[in-house]
């Protein structure tokens, strides 16, 4: 076997893809509800993780992973669209500090919730597929059933996001929507209902970056468990451009490899401050973000 | 038809329009003309329901449009091409045509194919960008996605802005011609009162809200102190 697959350098950039894909998906979810409603969703970790928990208490009933699965994206489905119809309907049009301010708040509230009612206690989820990492030639290989799953499940949900978007009716009206509210209107289309829609879409994108993430047998499910990939994916689709999904996507996976050469190579703890200065740098020479065009929104 | 009475719309303190009474008829153009601020863009919102009014009632046929909702009256036939062509940049032409015809109940194909051959130019640049268009072809563009959903009223606010004067008259020119082929009931907002007189059968001036004139195209066009005081047109 080609000794190349399980060097070290192959290794990182797998290790690094799987982390980035995360960051990808919830830098898409961010980029959804910024495009569809103007607004930056600092919650956007917590709504999906406290779907996730609601969703995962069918264990206690034995149901099993998949039916879990399902449940999770029912609450994330209920839990979008209530908090665009409840909290967040009222401050379309408000200046965007305001929004940023409640949505800090529901996540701290969201957190203190799930804690109150779960605990912080890593909770386990039975992965389907195994974390064992595969061997080549007796060497480990940086790739496991689990990563697979991992890494197909994101390129699928990217994928379905991509073709809703390009090809179909419903895509159509939510771009019209989120980019001409108004003349959309004109046009008759339900402005108002396919916003209700972009946040529980953009909260199932984040619900199955959270199984992803929680049914990792190193991570498990806490309040806090996407409290360090959302400030990630934040960084990512800043890069990327907040008005860009693929920018976002892209800036995601490629942040994922670089923190995984830079855990490596340097050290963990420089992970963030190198993330930090990559962004700093992007934003001083590409203000809108490197895959926005610069006559749209600025970050 | 377009029946309007005793409409009364305000901006806070300010009323942009009061008491306005008119009557759009089925088939016909009836011009709204005036200087700016004189409430003419302020008329075609309130039609189109994204503006409550604060007073009187609008009609299509036996419908009240007040209190309905943009998208609801959108899809009772009004089709309103606004202020500034309002076609979606970011949008291919075909995009914002498929835009227009997703609501109604139209063969798209058929839709499309009738679209381009009313405006060929469109059917050349089907695949492009609508950013990418000139001034003409945007007024086309948006005027097309909304004839595509085969409106019985149709809302033109400034059609003619910032176009070429042969621009302006072929745009007219077809204007006239799809209300002479149907029973499209067409509400015309215009500043350039000497090209829309010359296609509208009735004529609607407001001065500051109020409808000063109200009466046939050819009869606003031959009064001279109408002319002169707030149409702006000087011999």
């Amino acid at each position: 076997m080609d000794p190349f697959l399980t060097s070290r350098i192959v290794t990182d950039i797998l290790g690094g893809l799987t982390n980035g894909v995360s960051f990808g998906m919830v830098a898409l979810s961010l980029v959804l509800i910024w495009r569809s409603t103007g607004v930056l969703n600092f919650a956007q970790g917590a709504m999906p993780m406290f779907a996730t928990y609601v969703g995962f208490a069918l264990l206690s009933y034995h149901f099993g992973y998949w039916a879990c699965v399902v449940a999770c994206i029912i609450a994330g489905l209920l839990i979008g669209g209530l908090t665009e119809r409840l909290l967040v309907r009222g401050l379309y049009g408000k200046p965007e500090i305001n929004p940023i301010v409640v949505m800090v708040g529901f996540l701290i509230v969201l957190e203190a919730v799930a804690a109150a009612i779960w605990s912080s206690t890593p909770r386990s989820i039975p992965s389907p597929f195994s974390s064992i990492h595969w061997q080549l030639a007796g060497k480990p290989f940086a790739l496991s059933p689990f990563t697979v799953y991992e890494i197909a499940s994101a390129l699928l949900v990217m994928a379905a996001v991509a073709a809703l978007f390009r090809f179909t009716k419903l895509g159509l009206q939510l771009r019209a929507s989120a980019l001409a509210p108004e003349v959309s209107r004109l046009l008759g289309v339900r402005v108002g209902r396919l916003l209700t829609l972009g946040w529980m879409l953009s909260t199932v994108v984040g619900v199955i970056t959270t199984i992803l993430v929680a049914s990792n047998f190193f991570t498990g499910l806490t309040p806090q468990v996407m409290d360090g990939i959302f400030a990630y994916g934040f960084i990512a689709a800043a890069i990327g451009g907040l008005e860009s999904p693929v920018g976002a996507i892209i800036a995601g996976v490629v942040l994922g490899v670089v923190n995984q050469f830079v855990t490596d190579y340097v050290n963990q703890n420089a992970v963030i401050i190198i993330a930090l200065a990559i962004l700093i740098v992007s934003l001083m020479i590409r203000p809108s973000g490197v895959f926005t065009k610069s006559t749209q929104r600025r970050v | 038809m377009i029946t309007i009475e005793d409409l009364t719309v305000s901006f806070g303190a300010v009323q942009a329009l009061r008491n306005v009474s008119m009557i759009a008829e089925t088939g016909k153009i009836t011009a709204v003309l005036g200087a700016n601020g004189a409430g003419k863009t302020t008329l075609l919102r309130a039609i189109s329901g994204l503006k409550e009014p604060k007073r009187g009632t609008i009609r299509m046929g036996e419908r009240n449009l007040v209190h309905r909702r943009t998208e609801d009256i959108a899809r009772l036939g009004i089709g309103h091409v606004p202020e500034g062509r309002g076609v979606i940049g970011e949008f291919t032409v075909e995009e914002n045509l498929r835009l227009g015809a997703m609501m109604a109940k139209v063969n798209l194909q058929k839709g499309l194919e009738e679209q381009y051959e009313q405006f060929p130019v469109l059917g050349e640049r089907r695949k492009q960008h609508a950013a990418k268009l000139s001034g003409g072809e945007r007024q086309m563009l948006a005027m097309a996605r909304a004839l595509i959903a085969k409106p019985s009223v149709l809302l033109l606010d400034e059609p003619s802005l910032g176009l070429a004067p042969l621009v302006t008259a072929q745009l007219m020119h077809t204007i006239h011609s799809l209300c002479e082929s149907s029973d499209l009931t067409v509400i015309l907002v215009e500043q350039n009162a000497s090209s829309a007189l010359r296609i509208a059968h009735h004529a609607v001036v407001l001065h500051v809200g109020r409808v000063v004139a109200n009466d046939d195209a050819s009869v606003v066009a031959a009064d001279e102190n109408l002319r002169q005081y707030y149409l702006g047109l000087v011999e």
